[in-house]
């Protein structure tokens, strides 16, 4: 079911844990995911950290979770994800959701090829339980595997 | 035209809609397009921190805190639908 997403999070995209303590931060570890998997440049990351800036933390989009990605543009290399779970939560200025633990970070080649990644992911993060287990996970494999 | 967001919102609130039976076409659109094509729009789903950016235009405007309740989409559409 969420094998779609398994492989849009390609090998170099998937940080646990990570010890970030600014908003700012997050949003990178989410972008540098997507740099090394090749999926995205460096621009894309910082369109991003733009992106918030300008619009706030629209981003935050359930409680928990940080939904970080710019426009499709030259600085998306193919679609794909990047996922980052965070050592202690951090508040990005969001009052129905904070504070995040998990952000998926997105790039896409353009609007509409990617629907079928975007239908697995809202599966994925309504799932509750899901959710937890991927913030509990402490290693790769336990995350392919709850993606298997 | 949204690729983020504005995907989620739209694939919740159509099945918000099938839900309700209620026929409606959904558009994602990031904010610049949501500036141009928001005026022809009936109601306008976003979240709370975009609403300042919409405000003016003539549909309702519904904040969604949480883009994967579907109770929450359920019960503030059904109020705007009302």
């Amino acid at each position: 079911m969420f094998e779609v997403l398994n492989q849009a999070l390609a090998e170099g995209s998937i940080t646990l844990r990570a010890p970030a303590t600014s908003w700012r931060e997050a949003l990178e570890l989410a972008g540098r995911g997507l740099e090394n998997s090749h999926r995205a440049t460096s621009q894309y990351t910082e369109a991003m950290v733009q992106a918030f800036e300008e619009l706030g933390p629209y981003m935050v989009i359930a409680p928990g979770i940080a939904l970080a990605h710019a426009r499709p543009s030259e600085a998306v290399l193919s679609t794909g994800l990047s996922l980052v779970t965070l050592s202690s939560p951090i508040p990005f200025g969001n009052t129905a959701n904070d504070p995040v633990s998990l952000v998926i970070g997105l790039c896409a080649v353009d609007h509409d090829s990617h629907i079928d990644l975007m239908a697995a992911l809202s599966d994925l993060l309504m799932d509750v339980m899901k959710v937890n287990m991927l913030l509990q996970a402490e290693n790769l494999e336990q995350v392919r595997t709850l993606l298997r | 035209m949204g690729i983020g967001t504005s995907v989620l919102l739209k694939m919740n609130a159509e099945k918000v809609l099938d839900m309700l039976a209620i026929e409606a076409e959904v558009q994602a659109a990031d904010i610049s397009i949501a500036k141009i094509d928001g005026p022809t729009a009936d109601i306008i789903l976003t979240t709370p921190e975009l609403v300042y950016q919409l405000e003016g235009m003539p549909g309702k405007i519904i904040a969604i805190d949480h883009v994967f309740d579907l109770v929450e989409i359920r019960e503030k559409l059904s109020a705007a639908l009302s």
